[in-house]
């Protein structure tokens, strides 16, 4: 009798909705930046929405997540259970630190969210539009100071692209590296370098405050309250976005990708999410399946050809 | 409306019940976090922050600034008591403080330490209410140029103020700074010297590094000498509170502290590490007991400590005015305020005053808050001095392995603590002074940094680097700081100068 209940106890837990996981989710940042706020968003959409009963969130910083993510191929093989946070950065720093591992190790899953790059110039520079940034590119490569977030970062890749694209050798660009868009906006409003690039929510602000000048964004379209062209209006073949994704762990089965996908999936579509994406000014670029597959793919194939045009890559 | 009817309308909202209790609420926090090691302000804010979701904009904010100021304080009193600094800004304070401890004079090492963040702090919530605007305008005429010339300002002063053989301190000053080549070139993104070892290419953390040398060297060192007379620990020895003696000594250093660290801490690329370094340094030079320097000295510890608060608020101004973090609480804080929907930056002032004003209003109360909590405590702290040295020092090495653990849970992390454990009592055995590694450490990369920076801008043009009125101030400086005892000594008077040299090594 006793095993009779005992085996019935253990059908009823298998029998439990599928995989209801209690997820543990790696943000490979240290807390405060992009991918970590990510991490606690969907902590709080999943737990709230009750996709999920209990989500942790663990941060495991280093080398733009390079070390996160070897940590979570080595830790979490076959685990449905487990999440990891990553984003376009991320391919960079895969190809520029020679990881050992790539994004190739565990199973995306979604594109969530994603920042469109602006190119600016401080309010009192002389130029006014991104046509006459190009033509001092093209006339002088190395007098052309870019301030941006690290190298052979999202921000890097896009100068490097805008070069190739402006038919300007990409080895010769002058771009200044900083730790993140916030230290090279001081150095952008300061005047210490020509441009600036970034993510587009770093400028905003000081934008809208007319400190200052955005020539242009990475979109396809213009973006709504940006009073700029796309570098394609500019006609420049640029077209990026530096997105963030969840990735689930390697060596799992395809019925528990098909849930975690069905869990994300419930989980974009929540008010919890779409409020907090509203709230911080995140784009809802969600993508998943095949069509983020192909994506990757593309994005991967892109900035290894734009970092080895750089000569961060060899 | 001025300034300061913004400020009492701050006060009005701050001293709203609600509001005054999340600011007592955040200080404790922030107390407990500074003395427990492994977490961090920057790690408790971003824990509390899907916590504060539901809660008031303006009181979740004014928690986190709580914790921020509080965590300054708190800070300290590991490093006075057990050498072991929590984090960069109180490494300085261990050199002083933590002698003072073992002299009897933990008490009075805890007081000004916490009087001098009260002032500092106080002082320097003042100066963000009233010139937050200037003074964020004068810190984005500092370029690469310029901030590579501070640098160089930083090491010609501090490498002089460490150690009393210069020849000793050079050679740690250069270990630290071949230590801070390890890790990812910022500026191209390439690794070096990091074999294969992911852990190490972000570099070897200053504070993995700070607590090896100070508290596991030490306790080895101690341990080491064992057969030797036990200098017995004096745990108290005269009043624990501050003498007028220690009074009259500390109250420069308090306000020289502050003028050095606001500043500094309001620049984009500043840090309260910084501070401290230029303020110990600078006492060390203005100090009428500078032979107490290196054993005990309390205006070591006054000025390094007022100066790492007033940093704290400096921190505030660029955060608030221009949306831009410079630590990791302030761009959690940012995070904070985005959670919120209110975008820090040039429009906040005008789009939110009631919520800055209030803001600014609730750190002078939060500051009150901490010297009430943190005067009383003080009795209780140095009774740790009273434990018997063996459990104090296995104590200590627990703690240390703790903090390193918490923050950054690897075994290359762990391994680090002990090669450098080990390495710090080599050079304690031989005489080496250790700050300088850590100064070399922090301030190595910075230096390189801002120096290919500015290169990069000028196309490799090497004038570039006096070519702005503040780089160029500032390396004649630096100058004058190498090459006026060199004079001093030619012209014969350096007889004192040249006995201080034979006397050293």
């Amino acid at each position: 009798m006793k095993h009779t209940l005992f085996a019935g106890l253990i059908a009823a837990a298998l029998a439990v909705p599928a995989y209801a996981e209690n997820y543990t989710i790696i943000a490979p940042a240290a807390p405060g930046g992009g991918w970590d706020q990510t991490a606690r968003t969907m902590q709080e959409a999943l737990q709230g929405e009750g996709i999920s009963d209990t989500v942790q969130v663990q941060n495991v910083p280093g080398a733009g997540g390079t070390v996160g993510l070897a940590q979570f191929v080595a830790s979490s093989q076959g685990k449905p259970d487990q999440l990891i946070v990553g984003g376009y950065v991320m391919v960079g720093a895969i190809l520029t630190n020679a990881s050992p591992v790539s994004l190739a190790d565990v199973t995306p899953i979604a594109r969530l969210t994603g920042e469109y790059e602006a190119i600016v110039v401080p309010a009192a520079s002389e130029i006014q539009d991104i046509g006459q940034l190009i033509e001092k590119l093209k006339a002088e490569p190395g007098a052309v100071s870019w301030a941006g977030g690290s190298a052979g970062g999202a921000d890097h890749i896009a100068v490097g692209q805008i070069a190739k694209a402006a038919g300007v050798d990409p080895t010769q660009i002058n771009y200044i590296a900083y730790s993140g868009g916030g230290e090279a906006l001081a150095a952008i409003l300061g005047s210490q370098v020509t441009a600036g690039i970034s993510s587009l929510g770093e400028f905003k602000a000081q934008a809208d405050a007319g400190t200052l000048r955005i020539l242009a964004v990475s979109s396809d379209e213009r973006i709504e309250g940006v009073d700029a062209p796309t570098l394609k209006e500019a006609g420049l073949d640029v077209s990026m976005q530096n997105w963030r994704m969840v990735a689930a762990a390697p060596g799992i089965t395809d019925e528990q990708k098909a849930a975690i996908s069905a869990d994300i999936e419930k989980m974009v579509q929540s008010k919890t999410w779409q409020d907090a994406l509203a709230t911080k000014g995140w784009a809802n670029t969600y993508l998943a399946g095949d069509e983020f597959k192909a994506q990757l793919e593309k994005d991967i194939a892109t900035t290894e050809t734009v970092l080895k045009d750089i000569g961060l890559v060899k | 409306m001025n300034t300061f009817d913004f400020l009492l309308q701050g006060l009005s909202v701050a001293l709203d019940p609600m509001i005054l209790l999340y600011a007592l609420i955040g200080v404790t926090l922030g107390t407990a976090v500074g003395v427990l090691p492994g977490i961090g302000p920057a790690l408790t804010v971003a824990l509390l922050l899907p916590v504060t979701y539901g809660l008031d904009p303006a009181g979740s904010l004014i928690m986190f600034a709580g914790i921020y100021y509080g965590g300054m304080y708190g800070g300290s009193t590991t490093s006075i008591l057990l050498n072991t600094p929590g984090e960069s800004a109180s490494i300085v304070t261990a050199l002083e403080g933590n002698k003072m401890a073992r002299a009897g004079r933990g008490g009075p090492a805890l007081a000004t330490a916490a009087i001098g963040s009260f002032i500092a702090g106080l002082a320097a919530t003042v100066l963000l209410a009233f010139v937050a605007p200037t003074v964020v305008k004068l810190a984005l005429v500092f370029g690469p140029r310029d901030y590579f010339a501070l640098m160089v300002l930083a090491f010609v002063t501090v490498s002089s103020a460490f150690g009393e053989s210069a020849r000793k301190g050079l050679i740690s000053l250069f270990i630290g700074l071949a230590l801070a080549l390890v890790g990812i070139d910022q500026l191209t993104g390439q690794a070096r010297l990091s074999f294969g070892v992911p852990q190490l290419l972000d570099g070897i953390e200053v504070t993995t590094l700070a607590v090896a040398m100070f508290a596991v060297g030490e306790a080895m060192f101690v341990t080491g000498k064992r057969d030797a007379v036990d200098d017995e620990v004096i745990a108290v020895k005269g009043s624990v509170w501050m003498t007028a003696k220690d009074w009259a000594r500390s109250w420069k250093p308090w306000l020289r502290g502050t003028i050095i660290g606001f500043p500094i801490g309001a620049m984009p690329a500043g840090g309260a590490d910084i501070a401290t370094f230029l303020s110990y340094a600078a006492e060390k030079k203005m100090s009428k007991h500078p032979e107490e320097f290196g054993n005990g000295a309390i205006e070591g510890v006054a000025g390094p400590e007022a100066a790492n608060n007033a940093s704290a608020a400096g921190t505030l101004v660029p955060l608030l005015t221009l949306g831009l973090p410079t630590t990791a609480t302030a761009a959690i804080m940012l995070a904070g305020f985005q959670q919120f929907g209110l975008q820090p930056g040039p429009l906040l002032f005008a789009t939110n005053p009631q919520l800055v004003w209030g803001l600014i209003a609730s750190l002078l109360i939060a500051n009150f808050m901490l010297l009430v909590l943190n005067l009383p405590l003080i009795g209780l702290w140095v009774k740790l001095l009273t434990i018997p040295r063996p459990w104090l020092y296995a104590g200590i090495l627990v703690f240390a392995t703790l903090g390193t653990i918490g923050a950054n849970p690897s075994p290359v992390e762990l391994s680090m603590l002990l090669i450098f454990g080990v390495m710090g009592y080599a050079m304690r055995l031989y005489g080496y002074p250790i700050a300088p590694v850590v100064v070399g450490l922090i301030l190595g990369p910075m230096a390189e940094q801002q120096l290919r920076r500015a290169l990069s801008i000028s196309q490799g043009d090497l004038t570039t680097l006096v070519g702005s009125p503040v780089s160029a101030t500032l390396l004649a400086l630096s100058a004058l700081a190498l090459i006026v005892p060199l004079i001093l000594r030619a012209r014969g008077k350096g007889a004192v100068l040249n006995q201080l040299a034979s006397d050293e090594d």
